[in-house]
Formats: C-alpha cells, sequence, structure tokens
C-alpha cells in the first residue's frame, strides 16, 4: 500500500471574478520509504499540492477541492478537519523553503521544539522533551544541542536553523515528509550539506518524502521518482535515471535545458509558453 | 476619487459611513432650514416648556430653559465641524512640513525638529488642550488654537516615518542625481506618497477632534454657552440624572453617531488605499 | 548572507546586560523630553495669557495687589531668569503654592493623584485583559462574523469620549439597573487609614475585606467606562498586527505541524504581533491620564483631574503647571515601563549587543 496516493486531484479558488482554476486532475502516488519528486516552476500547482495533502487548504473557505487524495489508505475527504489536523505534525510533516523565517522569532528552539513533539504525546514533561529534542538535534550532526535549543532563531545560521527543522519535521517518525523548495533560501554549499543529511535520515527511518523543488539539479541527488508538473497538470512522470535520461515531453526538456550550471543556484530560466508543452502526460512506469 | 467612493460604498460598513458622515454635514450646513425651532440655537428662554420629555413637539425634549434639544444638536454639529476642519485644515500642512523637512533633510534639523515633537507627544493631547484652555479665555477660537497646538505634532511623526523610508527610495534617489533642489524633492517626490495616509488620517481625526473638542466643553473650558456645543450640553445634563434623562442621552448619542460615520469611513479609507496601521 | 563556515557559527555572544543599556538610554531621552516639557509648559503658563498675576487676582485687583503679587512670584525678573528659577524649584520639589488651596502644589498633588493613578490602573488592567484577547479572537476567526462583531465593537467604544461612555453606563448600571454606586470612592460608613492612598491597597494593608469589596465596588464603573474606549484601541490593533503575522511563515509552519489553532491564536501568533502593539497600548493607557479628567467629573471621583479643573477655572498658574508636570512625568514612567516590556519580550533586544533598535 502506497503511503500518499493522489487520483485525479482538482483545485480551484472561487474569487470576486469568478473561478480560478490552479489544479486539473493531479496523479501522484508514493511508496513507503520512497523520496519522489514534484517539479516545475513556481505557479505551477506544486506547492498548493503540498498543502492539500496536509489539509491545510480544505480549511479555506474559497477553495473547491475535488479528487482523492488517500493517505495510507484513508481518503482526506472523507475525515473530519479534526482528524486531518491530527495527523499533521505526527504522520506528516514539513520543510519549508527559508528555515529562519520559517522558525518563531520569538521563541527559543528549545520552545518550539517542545510542542512539536507534545503533538505525538501531550503529556511529555519539559525535561523529557529537552532530552528528546537533544538526541533529535544530535542525530542532525549538530555539535552543541543543549546551547541550540536556549537559542533563538536569529542567533543561529540559516544552515544551523535548516538542521533544526529537519530535526523537528523528523522527530515524531512521521511516515511522509513534505520538503517544499528546502533549503532554497540557503547558500549553494550549505543547501548541499543539509540535502544530503536529510537523504541520509529518511533512508534511516525509511520515510517516505515529497520533494517539491523548481531545481532538477537538486531533484536529481534527491528523489527516486520524479513528477514534472507544468500549469496543473502533471506532464511527465518516471524513475529519476529515466527522466534525466529520456526525457520525453517537451516541457521536461525545457526544464532540463534550463538547469543551471551550478547546482542550487537561480531559477531555471524555461522559455515562453510553447504549444508543445500542453501535450498529453506521458509515464515512464515506476521503475521498479 | 470618484472611484475611491464607489469601492467604499462595497463594503457595507464603509457605507454606513458614509451615510453618517453625510447625514451630519447636511444636518449642520442646513441646520437653520432643518431645525423645527431654529430660533433656539441662542440665548432664548421658553419657561413654560422647560425640561419636557421627548414628545411629538420635541423629538428629543427640551433643556433645562425650555429650548428644543434636537434643532441645538442640528447647530452644534456646525461648531463641532467648523472646528474640525479648522484645526485639521491649520495643523495638517504645518504638521506636514515639519515631518518632511525632518525626515527628507535628516541631520540636526532632523534631531531639533523630532525632539519638539516628542515633547508635545509626551503630555496625553487632552491634557496639553486642557492645560492651554486654563491660561486662555475659554471661545471657539482659542478652543481651535489649543486643540490645533496638540494635533500638528501627530501629523509631523506620521509624514516624518514615510519621508524617512521613501529617503532611501529608487525614484528620490534618481532626482537627487539629476539634481533636483530639496524643495522639488520633499514636496513634488515624497510628499505624494504620503497623501494617502494623511488623508485617511484626516479623516479618522475628524472624530478625535469632534471628540477633544466635546471633552473640552464638556469640562466648561470650550465654547461658552449660549452657543450649542454637544460636550457642554452633556455636562450641564448629567447633574439631572436619572430623571431628565434626554439632557445627556441625545447629545451624547450624537457625538456618538458623529464620531462613528468618521471612523467607520476613516476606516473603510484605510482598507481602499491599503495603508498600514 | 552566511559565509560556507558559519555553519555552526552562533551569530551573536551572550548579552552583556542589554536591558540595562536600554534603561539608562531611554532614562536619557526621558531627561531631555521633560526639560522640554517644562519649558513647553512655562511658555504656555508665562507667555500665551499675558499677565499671571492680574489672572490670578480677577479683574476687581487693583495695581497695588498686582505689582505685590508679580514680586512674589518674580514675575519681573527677565524671562531666563524666570524660567532658570522655575527649574531649581522643581528640582528642590517645590512646584510653588496653590493660588486655590493656599497649600503646596505638591501636598496637593499627593493628596489627589493616588485617586486618579487607581483609577487609571484598573483601567488599563481591564484594556489590557478585555482588548487583547478580543482582538485574539478576531485574528484567530479573520473575515468570519466573530471578527466583524469586534471590528464593530471597537470601532463604536472608541467613537465617544469617555464622558459619554460615563453617563451611559452610569445611567443604565447605577441608576436603572443599580449594582454599583453613583459615586465617590468609599461608602462613608467606612474610615479608612491611608497608607498608600490607593484605597483597595490601603483597605488589604487593613486585612479588612469588606472595606477593600467597598472601594472595587466604586472603583468598577468609573474604571469601565475609562477603559472602553482603550479596549476598542487595544483590540483593533492586535487584530491588525496579529492578522499580519498570521502571513509569516512561522505561522503556517506551525499550521503544518498541527499546533492547535487557538494555541497558535493565543501562543506563537500573538507573541511576535503584541510586540509592535504594545508602544501604542502604552500611548492609550497614558491618554487615559487625560481622559481620567472626564469620567472624574461625572462619577464625584476625588483625584487629580478635579483638582485640576477646579485650579484651571480659577486660573491658579503654580497648580496648573504642577498638575501638567506631574502627568507628563508619570507619561514618561510609564513609556519608559512600555519600552522595558518590549525589551524582556522581545528577544532580539535582549540579546543585542548594542541594546538598542532591533
Amino acid at each position: 500500500m502506497s503511503v500518499l496516493s493522489i487520483n485525479d486531484l482538482r483545485l480551484s479558488f472561487k474569487g470576486l471574478r469568478g473561478k480560478t482554476d490552479v489544479l486539473h486532475g493531479i496523479d501522484l502516488s508514493i511508496a513507503k520509504g520512497e523520496r519522489v519528486a514534484l517539479v516545475g516552476e513556481s505557479g505551477s500547482g506544486k506547492s498548493v499540492t503540498a498543502r492539500i495533502v496536509l489539509g491545510l487548504l480544505q480549511e479555506l473557505r474559497n477553495a473547491r477541492i475535488s479528487g482523492d487524495v488517500l493517505f495510507e489508505g484513508q481518503a482526506l475527504a472523507a475525515m473530519t478537519a479534526k482528524s486531518r489536523a491530527d495527523l499533521r505534525g505526527t504522520d506528516m510533516s514539513m520543510i519549508f523553503q527559508d528555515p529562519t523565517s520559517a522558525l518563531n522569532p520569538t521563541f527559543t528552539i528549545g520552545r518550539q521544539f517542545a510542542e512539536v513533539l507534545r503533538r505525538r504525546d501531550k503529556t511529555l514533561s519539559a525535561e523529557t522533551c529537552a532530552t528528546r529534542a537533544a538526541d533529535a538535534l544530535a542525530e542532525t550532526e549538530i555539535p552543541d544541542p543543549a546551547r541550540v535549543l536556549a537559542s533563538y532563531p536569529f542567533q543561529l545560521s540559516g544552515g544551523m536553523n535548516q538542521r533544526v527543522m529537519i530535526a523537528m519535521a523528523l522527530a515524531n517518525r512521521p511516515k511522509l515528509l513534505l520538503a517544499d523548495e528546502p533549503g532554497t533560501a540557503l547558500d549553494v554549499s550549505v543547501q548541499a550539506q543539509t540535502l544530503k543529511l536529510m537523504h541520509r535520515l529518511v533512508a534511516d527511518h525509511a520515510t517516505a518524502v515529497l520533494f517539491i523543488s523548481h531545481n532538477l539539479g537538486v531533484v536529481r541527488e534527491f528523489a527516486d521518482r520524479v513528477y514534472v508538473i507544468y500549469r496543473g497538470r502533471i506532464v511527465e512522470d518516471g524513475p529519476t535515471a529515466a527522466i534525466f535520461a529520456h526525457p520525453r515531453h517537451a516541457y521536461t526538456r525545457a526544464l532540463l535545458d534550463a538547469v543551471p550550471r551550478i547546482t542550487g543556484a537561480g531559477l531555471p530560466d524555461v522559455p515562453e509558453v510553447s504549444d508543445a508543452f500542453l501535450a498529453p502526460h506521458i509515464s515512464h512506469g515506476s521503475g521498479s | 476619487m470618484i472611484r475611491t467612493i464607489l469601492v467604499l460604498t462595497r463594503n457595507p460598513l464603509s457605507l454606513l459611513g458614509l451615510i453618517l458622515v453625510g447625514l451630519v454635514i447636511v444636518a449642520a450646513v442646513f441646520a437653520p432650514w432643518l431645525a423645527p425651532y431654529p430660533t433656539h440655537n441662542g440665548a432664548v428662554v421658553d419657561f413654560l416648556n422647560n425640561n419636557r420629555a421627548p414628545s411629538a413637539q420635541n423629538w428629543m425634549g427640551t433643556d433645562l430653559v425650555g429650548r428644543d434639544i434636537f434643532s441645538r444638536i442640528l447647530y452644534a454639529y456646525q461648531i463641532s465641524l467648523t472646528l474640525g476642519v479648522v484645526v485639521l485644515v491649520i495643523a495638517t500642512p504645518i504638521g506636514t512640513i515639519i515631518g518632511l523637512l525632518a525626515g527628507y533633510v535628516g541631520g540636526w534639523v532632523e534631531a531639533v525638529l523630532m525632539r519638539v515633537v516628542d515633547v508635545f507627544l509626551s503630555i496625553p493631547p487632552l491634557v496639553l488642550a486642557i492645560a492651554m484652555m486654563g491660561v486662555l479665555e475659554p471661545t471657539l477660537t482659542n478652543a481651535m488654537l489649543a486643540v490645533t497646538a496638540m494635533w500638528w505634532p501627530w501629523y509631523a511623526r506620521l509624514v516624518y516615518a514615510i519621508a524617512r523610508s521613501e529617503r532611501e527610495e529608487g525614484y528620490v534617489l534618481a532626482a537627487e542625481v539629476i539634481g533636483a533642489g530639496t524643495p522639488h524633492i520633499a514636496f513634488r517626490e515624497i510628499l505624494p506618497n504620503c497623501l494617502p495616509a494623511i488623508i485617511t488620517k484626516m479623516t479618522l481625526d475628524m472624530g478625535f477632534v469632534i471628540i477633544i473638542a466635546s471633552s473640552l466643553s464638556f469640562l466648561g473650558l470650550g465654547v461658552q454657552p449660549p452657543t450649542p456645543d454637544l460636550g457642554s450640553m452633556v455636562a450641564e445634563g448629567a447633574r439631572y440624572l436619572p430623571d431628565s434623562w434626554w439632557l445627556t442621552v441625545f447629545p451624547g448619542l450624537a457625538i456618538l453617531i458623529a464620531v462613528f460615520g468618521f471612523n467607520l469611513l476613516g476606516d473603510g479609507l484605510r482598507e481602499v488605499l491599503e495603508i498600514d496601521g | 548572507m552566511d559565509p560556507p563556515h558559519s555553519l555552526f557559527f552562533f551569530r551573536t555572544e551572550p548579552p552583556m546586560s542589554p536591558i540595562l543599556r536600554l534603561l539608562l538610554r531611554r532614562l536619557g531621552i526621558s531627561v531631555i523630553v521633560l526639560i522640554g516639557v517644562s519649558m513647553l509648559i512655562f511658555v504656555i503658563a508665562r507667555i500665551i495669557p499675558g499677565d499671571p498675576a492680574r489672572i490670578a487676582l480677577g479683574p476687581n485687583a487693583n495695581a497695588e495687589q498686582i505689582a505685590n503679587l508679580r514680586a512674589e512670584m518674580h514675575l519681573d525678573d527677565s524671562l531666563p531668569v524666570q524660567y532658570a528659577n522655575f527649574v531649581v524649584d522643581v528640582l528642590r520639589g517645590d512646584l510653588g503654592t496653590s493660588l486655590y488651596t493656599n497649600r503646596p502644589v505638591t501636598l496637593d498633588i499627593a493628596q489627589f493623584l493616588p485617586a486618579t493613578l487607581e483609577l487609571v490602573l484598573l483601567a488599563g488592567i481591564i484594556m489590557v485583559g478585555v482588548g487583547l484577547p478580543l482582538g485574539i479572537l478576531a485574528a484567530r476567526h479573520r473575515n468570519r462574523w466573530p471578527d466583524h462583531l469586534v471590528r464593530i465593537l471597537s470601532l463604536l467604544t472608541v467613537s465617544a469620549p469617555s464622558f459619554v461612555w460615563a453617563v451611559i453606563l452610569m445611567l443604565l448600571f447605577a441608576f436603572y439597573l443599580p449594582l454599583f454606586p453613583v459615586a465617590g470612592r468609599i461608602s462613608d460608613v467606612y474610615e479608612i487609614e491611608r497608607v498608600t492612598g490607593f484605597l483597595t491597597i490601603d483597605a488589604l494593608l487593613m486585612a479588612d475585606l469588606a472595606v477593600f469589596a467597598d472601594a472595587l465596588h466604586h472603583l468598577i464603573l468609573p474604571a469601565v467606562a475609562l477603559s472602553l474606549s482603550g479596549i476598542g484601541q487595544a483590540a483593533r490593533l492586535t487584530r491588525a498586527n496579529m492578522a499580519e503575522t498570521y502571513e509569516k511563515p512561522y505561522i503556517e509552519m506551525a499550521q503544518a505541524f498541527g499546533f492547535f489553532p487557538n494555541r497558535i491564536a493565543r501562543i506563537w501568533a500573538f507573541k511576535p504581533s503584541l510586540i509592535p502593539s504594545l508602544t501604542i497600548i502604552g500611548l492609550d493607557f497614558a491618554a487615559m491620564l487625560g481622559n481620567a479628567f472626564l469620567v472624574e467629573a461625572v462619577f464625584a471621583w476625588p483625584g487629580l483631574s478635579r483638582y485640576g479643573v477646579n485650579v484651571i477655572l480659577r486660573k491658579d498658574l503654580n497648580a496648573i503647571m504642577g498638575t501638567v508636570l506631574i502627568i507628563a512625568l508619570t507619561f514618561l514612567i510609564v513609556n519608559i515601563i512600555v519600552d522595558l516590556l518590549i525589551a524582556l519580550l522581545n528577544p532580539r533586544i535582549r540579546h543585542s549587543t548594542r541594546g538598542g533598535e532591533a
């Protein structure tokens, strides 16, 4: 059974000037422990997909969502808002683009970590939280966990905050980790280091990952399989190696051509709209 | 301008504000024609009809010397609005010029001007106005003077904050590069960017000026009888609570309605013009 | 941007008491402002009205009386000398003699200030205790009915001067529903030993709960009337700043980690929003010192404001200057407390080595 299975997911926003369609029927699945990348430009619908999986967009009044999202075989749409919320921070968690702004500036790391740990077990004492948080931070190769726990995010470097985010996201042993452009805001070499670390940790814990990125270079290092998304539609999917070796969809080829030479830097410079980009979905199969 | 008003009418609260403000302005401007007893504006005495509860003849009752309260409220709006307009028309340019100078020129000009502003802002506004009225004769002109004296620093601070952040903007630097003079940059380049915030603040402040002015006359430090004033009407009536409730309740509500209207309008403007704070 | 080697580098060193540095700087600024305030008060009192002696004595005084009083008040000296004398007197704690009570102004103020402060303090507590939760509620349910309701209520409360609220509350809850006393600080039957001048505290010092309850009972209605517009301001401000905070990535992070919406509102979104709100809340609190004039008049509250109005109506210049100076001083103290509170709440200031703007 896959950890996550998305079938014909559609999303539109109702606004003052009528309806805006964002997703036009997304199909995607992630097996246990599998690392899957969803690649596309900004505005292609990759971030909203992650937010639907988390159940966050369902809370918005003007969002119209249809199709199935199954988490461990359970349909999110059939669940109450409360039970969707119960999954967040426990069985699913998320890593954000800019670690420093994703941490609350007015509370210590320790305080925020404790709140995260108590998502799993409300009864945890402050001391237990501190011990477990320190263990989780040690796992991310942070040298002085106690000092980090007593610090505020602005006292730490971006790379350090990124490690903190990774430790928090994995602390409750989620089955699915959503990573939305992780580390894009960081220095290239720091980003590479933290991605390697994240790769090792999710492999150790057999955590499934939905890795969202605009950067094919980064995806190549990290993902087992890739989905390419263009304007709310999946245009091509397949094992990472196959996509990179034999890109078949015009948009994928355009994206690959635009990969910046140095990993991680800048947004890919994809040409303007081309009719070929609207060609139907091509699948390389699961590859396993 | 017209588009802004059209957008405002789409929000029910802003529309209500627009209607209330419109009604208050109409009441003030056309008071001589709208008032059932136009002569009750002044020192008229009608002891046969004094202190009457609201009735068909006197919708809001009569005061202690028999004057129609509704008529007096209409005339009192004239005083309140005149005072508000005069104060803002004088205080806003003074505050704006000082704020622009301090914010754009910087250096010792900024230091001196803003310390002066700090001094004014470190006395609660009402206390400063009360203190000034304490030494001045209580007349309408002096009340305007006192409220203006405490009002300009708020505009200076507002414009100063905007001017200081605009100072570093590209268009200002561009104007400096092509050799534009200080007055040109301050008034032609920076000032237009402060206008939405100034206009919004003026709308909200109309309400606050009315509050402060009525507070002064409530304490007997503002407009003097027999000129009708909402604050002094409340003060006179307060001694006859609870029996002659209409003496205080109607003038009190009149203040509330006018200020509420300006606040709703200002709040709507702030949203439409996207001003923070 | 971090240099690559900064992975394990802590950006700041442990603080060297930035709070103390901030306090000293604020005190320094306050002294400058206070000098400015004393000049402003001096200018208002000495230059605008013409001859203070003539004003003090009234229109029926003869030339000799005026000349005597002028000599007594040192009015024949040059203005800078007069100002210097004024400052020296103030620094010695001498605010002159009140022409109204014939007592030193400092004694009068010491007698009347506690009643006003007690009223303003309770009103401030009510403002914060009701206004902030209302703002949190509105922000938590942004653009839904609780938000609209709070917006209308707070716009209403700020739309009338405190004396109108005082009159309305008195009519409703002292006359129609006689729940609270109409006037005064304490019932005549009680004797109270004045230690602090705060009757509630003095009652507690006497360990007499009946007196405490009576004093509090008298205090509630005027304090609520005084706090109403502050409640509206605090609620609006909190809501506005929190709505901005809700757009921040760290709130989305909290939501993505399943933190409970009520806890997000009360803790994670509230604290970052409170810091920028505090300055204005401090100003609103200070504005209550002015509005107390209005509420005290309605409830016959024997405080500084009633004294202030009386001395103003009698053109008692020493007392006017003293009263305004004391209020400005109280205002400055409140501002310093607010700044320290902000520094305590904001780790960026607390942990900055410069101890200043963060």
